[in-house]
């Protein structure tokens, strides 16, 4: 009776190894499967069992989201101050939805498990102090994003604000309207993130649908055709490609495009350009010279000065994921001569178009924008600081042409209406009015204005678009309805807003 | 058939310590030793339980410990006098497993008694009252250690036991669903303040019908039927009594909705079968029946179906009433748990329902990981395997059945239950041995383990006046089974013993001696032990008229 008594002893071997090889792909092959599962929510109760860390300003520390204590099952509740109006700087929070903005790029800081906060969590764990997360302190200047806020919000403006330091490219401003409150997100009530979800996320054509995409954060994640604002880069590449101020350029109030028999692209209300020299075509925004200089400067010599601004750039990362901005293919005359005034596939986000002012102010030299300015321990030593960093490690233009075409955007500032302009201040700017849609002549267009100020000693550039004509329609521009909330926002940034 | 060694191989002891008939070692010392390795393991988990919950550590977990470690030397003493000879290691895998459930039972009660705050509700542990009902199962352990001498004299009331088993199988499906219904399953008794299972008990009761009917008819079941494609089928009316047996067991089984003590049973029946006769075409039998009856339960009850929709993929009926929701937790929980676990106390194991009886193997596998439920497993086969090598040993056919079959139950429980959490089988309602919340589970299991206890010792026992006792004893004529009456021929005694694990061989001579016992049929009993182990000593012993040597050849 033993052989078989042998066996059955076998046959249990033989089950404890079919145990333990299920457990081995349970565990080990399946385990990040199971372990990242949306309904697993062990990962997430041990995130909410910690104080997550805050998000502040390097301005005075305000705080923009923090935690706070509760006595329900997810122990600790995501606050956020002005939560619509840092919303696309902190993102937000949720059990349900996962998070987003510093929120998500950051999110190993804040809950403590980067590895640099591994040996505090171990003397944590030993003490028997509470665990707790480390904080981010990003470059936002709260003056400068309540102005920009405030400007876009007031007058019920679709659309984005971003600021940024030239030298170092700090963003000390990012807007983006209409926006949301992300405290909604973080509820730990599951029905009020559910609502709060639905109601932000409808089809904007829907019957009710009250709202525009607010959870879009517009400044890095939506790209705008930038229309006369582009006029800088092609202006960048005809002074680096050997043109001067003085160099004559098209004056027609209307060009043929090549290829085609009749169709014309016209300046601005089908006027004659005032001038006949570049600076003349940058100072009134002549679309005729800038389409034809675009056709002869050729895709190559665009492109290649485009990129040293940032265009074209997929991996920008501020840490939040930028969008890329794109020429499109740029494989026609034609469609080099509307390209160059901003139009046809070229297609920039707010940010980006940010970075024309600001590389112009920074002698020529693009840095690379972000977000976070300092990665705190939990007990607010410094574990990380960013320094500034050249964006490409190439020039956009040489110092001297930055010095040509900031003068340039001078003159064009003194040929723009709008409000906010002060005497004290020089400002140096680009205003663009891009057509867009299927219908654009009779769809109202999106409003830009680009600058930097003080022009003579740069400290803030910025960009200003306002989707679809703000409050004038179809006879919006960009000076019109982008450059005043522009000018607020530099005043917010040098101290006199 | 003549190699009397264990699974696990030779021990060594038993090979070296019988060389002139003294007595082997007991190695009670190893087991004390054994058992206080164990009260380490299960008071360090306390400290982190208690570390990670952020309790405060204090000097009661030392207490905790010694009140353990007390509990089991008392367990201890208790086979140094009852069981001198019995396997060392049994003893303290139980009280390890015991301890680790422990833990995780009072663990779970942290968390669940955190949850009840928070929600402003009244909650007490249930661990207290497990410790109540390992003390309790101690105490039966005890009483099954001093009450049975000899495992032996189980078979005289194997037809009792098998009629009380069927009984408490069926009492509850009888019962209104008021007192024997707990989460749809018909399987409880319940006593106002505490519930048992009587199915629990019922396992072990019908192991001992079944060993021991099986001893007696062994010859019917290996006498072969016709042959069909050069297969050897046994004969239909021998398949009767199996037959209905498990009909009957595996019907009550379905009815109370009960899906995995049913599985367990019948494997177990299988198993008992080929072990018994040596023929797999039992088990080729068992097996087409027992998918025959898969098909027919998948297509006959919706629970079923659900059960094995659930095991293909838990997260797609994740959503559904009674879909993968708890399977799916559990597979979270120990993917989050991965290779090295969360740690003790630091995962969430109350996320799974049923997290400290059924499923406890699934918060073992979260905050241990990986490691703590290999471990776990392999403690569940080193107790297996013991039991089976006490099982080899042994020199009675009888032993041989019931050893092996409560080895096969136990492992084939966890493998069932653990199966089920890991998503290997479809999940059936059964508890991990030792592990589980659950006093019916406990107490039963405590039984299965002085059993197999009892049978190592009388592997290992040396017997000089084992002569006599058998004789005094003779079972009821009504009991007497054919297979005790094995007439040893005389050829054992001059052969060399190849089996060290049968110490100071009796004199066989003195085993054919009640041949002429009273006359009663089928067959005169004979000492119990006597004969098998003249057929185990000798090879030269193939003329004799037992079954082992007629089924071998």
């Amino acid at each position: 009776m033993n052989t078989p008594l042998r066996r059955v002893g076998l046959a249990m071997l033989a089950m404890v190894v079919l145990l333990l090889a299920n457990a081995t792909y349970i565990q080990v092959v399946k385990a990040e499967d199971y372990r990242d599962d949306s309904r697993n929510q062990r990962q997430l109760l041990y995130e909410y069992s910690r104080e997550r860390g805050q998000i502040v300003s390097q301005f005075g520390g305000t705080i923009l989201a923090q935690s706070s204590k509760t006595n329900d099952r997810l122990q600790f509740l995501r606050e956020y101050r002005n939560g619509p109006m840092y919303a696309p700087v902190t993102g937000y929070y949720s059990w349900r939805y996962g998070s987003a903005g510093i929120e998500r790029a950051t999110n190993d800081i804040l809950t403590g498990e980067d590895a640099r906060l591994f040996v505090r969590k171990l003397s944590d764990i030993i003490t028997g102090r509470d665990p707790r997360g480390g904080h981010v302190q990003v470059t936002i200047d709260p003056t400068v994003q309540r102005a920009a806020y405030d400007a876009m919000t007031s007058r019920g403006f679709t659309g984005s604000v971003v600021a940024l330091k030239p030298d170092t490219g700090e963003i000390l401003g990012m807007v983006s309207t209409p926006s949301y409150d992300p405290n909604k997100l973080a509820s730990h009530d599951g029905k009020k993130q559910e609502e709060a979800w639905a109601s932000w996320n409808c089809d904007p054509s829907a019957p009710n649908c009250g709202h525009n995409n607010p959870m879009r954060n517009r400044a890095i994640q939506e790209t705008y055709p930038p229309g006369s604002t582009f006029k800088l880069v092609v202006t960048a590449a005809a002074l680096e490609d050997g043109a001067t101020a003085d160099t004559p350029v098209e004056s027609a109030s209307n060009v043929v495009l090549p290829g085609t028999s009749n169709v014309t692209l016209e300046n601005f209300a089908g006027q004659t350009c005032p001038g006949s020299t570049l600076a003349d075509a940058l100072a009134y925004s002549c679309n005729t010279a800038f389409a034809k200089l675009a056709d002869e400067l050729g895709a190559q010599k665009l492109r290649s000065t485009a990129k040293q601004f940032g265009i074209g750039m997929d991996d920008l990362s501020i840490p939040l994921d930028v969008e890329q901005s794109h020429l499109g293919p740029l494989d026609s005359s034609a469609v080099l001569y509307q390209s160059g005034i901003g139009q046809r596939d070229v297609r920039l986000t707010p940010l980006q178009d940010a970075m024309l002012s600001a590389t112009i102010a920074n002698d020529g030299i693009a840095m690379k924008p972000q977000l976070v300015k300092e990665l705190l321990a939990p007990d607010l030593s410094t574990l990380e600081e960013y320094d500034p960093d050249e964006l490409t490690g190439d020039r956009a233009l040489s110092s001297e042409n930055a010095a040509v075409l900031r003068d340039m955007m001078i003159a064009s500032e003194a040929n723009t209406s709008g409000e906010g302009k002060r005497s004290d201040l020089t400002i140096a700017s680009k205003t663009g009015t891009a057509e867009h849609g299927n219908d654009p002549k009779n769809t109202p267009p999106h409003a830009w204005y680009t600058a930097f100020a003080p022009a003579e000693d740069p400290q803030v550039a910025v960009a200003v678009i306002v989707e679809s004509g703000g409050d004038r329609g179809l006879a919006a521009t960009g000076g019109t309805v982008a450059a005043a909330i522009g000018r607020l926002t530099i005043d917010a940034a040098l101290g006199e807003g | 058939m003549n190699r009397p060694l264990g699974v696990g191989g030779r021990e060594p002891e038993a090979a070296t310590t019988n060389p002139g008939g003294a007595a082997p070692a007991t190695r009670r010392g190893t087991e004390l030793l054994m058992l206080a390795f164990a009260t380490v393991i299960m008071t360090s988990a306390l400290v982190l339980v208690d570390a990670n919950q952020e309790q405060e550590l204090t000097l009661a977990i030392v207490w905790y410990g010694l009140a353990y470690l007390g509990i089991f030397a008392a367990a201890h003493l208790a086979v140094r006098r009852w069981a001198p000879y019995a396997d060392p290691l049994i003893l303290p895998c139980v009280a390890l497993l015991n301890g680790i459930g422990l833990v995780m039972i009072y663990r779970i009660d942290l968390a669940l008694a955190e949850r009840a705050t928070q929600v402003g509700r009244d909650f007490s542990g249930v661990a207290p009252r497990q410790v109540l009902w390992t003390v309790l199962a101690l105490a039966l352990f005890l009483g099954v250690l001093t009450v049975i001498k000899d495992h032996r004299t189980l078979t005289r009331y194997s037809y009792t036991f098998g009629l009380i088993g069927l009984v408490l199988l069926a009492l509850p499906a009888a019962l209104p669903s008021a007192i024997s219904e707990v989460n749809g399953a018909k399987v409880w008794i319940k006593f106002g303040f505490f519930s048992l299972q009587p199915g629990e008990f019922a396992k072990i009761l019908l192991l001992i019908f079944f060993a021991s009917f099986l001893v007696a008819k062994r010859d019917l079941f290996t006498v072969a039927g016709k042959r069909v494609l050069g297969v050897e089928l046994p004969r239909a009316r021998d398949l009767g009594p199996i037959i209905i047996a498990a009909g009957v067991c595996l019907s009550i089984f379905v009815l109370q909705k009960d899906l995995g003590p049913a599985l367990l049973f019948f494997g177990v029946v299988l198993m008992l079968l080929y072990v018994a006769t040596e023929r797999f075409i039992w088990v080729a039998v068992g097996l087409s029946m027992f998918g025959a009856g898969c098909v027919l339960a998948y297509s006959l009850f919706t629970h079923v179906e659900q059960r094995v929709a659930n095991w293909i993929d838990p997260l797609e009926t994740y959503d559904e009433p009674g879909g993968g929701y708890q399977v799916a937790q559990a597979l979270f929980g120990l993917g989050t748990g991965g290779v090295m676990g969360t740690g003790l106390g630091a995962g969430r194991p109350e996320t799974v329902p049923e997290a400290n009886t059924d499923f406890i193997l699934a918060g073992i596998g979260e905050e241990l990981g990986f490691i703590g439920l290999g471990a776990v497993l392999m403690v569940y086969l080193l107790l297996g395997m013991r039991g089976m090598r006490g099982a080899l040993a042994v020199r009675d056919t009888f032993g041989k059945l019931l050893g092996g079959g409560l080895a096969f139950a136990l492992v084939m429980q966890v493998f069932v239950v653990a199966g089920g959490v890991t998503k290997l089988i479809p999940m059936t309602g059964i508890t991990s041995p030792f592990l589980s919340y659950g006093g019916s589970s406990l107490l039963a299991n405590y039984i299965l383990v002085a059993l197999l206890l009892r049978i190592s010792d009388a592997a290992r026992r040396p017997q000089p006046q084992a002569r006599q006792r058998p004789q005094q004893q003779q079972p009821p004529i009504a009991e007497a089974h054919t297979v005790m009456v094995q007439a040893p021929s005389g050829g054992g005694t001059g052969v060399p013993a190849p089996d060290p694990a049968a110490p100071s061989r009796p004199s066989n001579g003195a085993g054919a001696a009640p041949g002429p016992g009273p006359a009663t049929n089928p067959g005169p009993p004979a000492p119990l032990n006597g004969a098998e182990q003249a057929n185990a000593n000798s090879k030269a012993s193939s003329n004799e008229p037992g079954t082992e040597g007629e089924s071998k050849a």
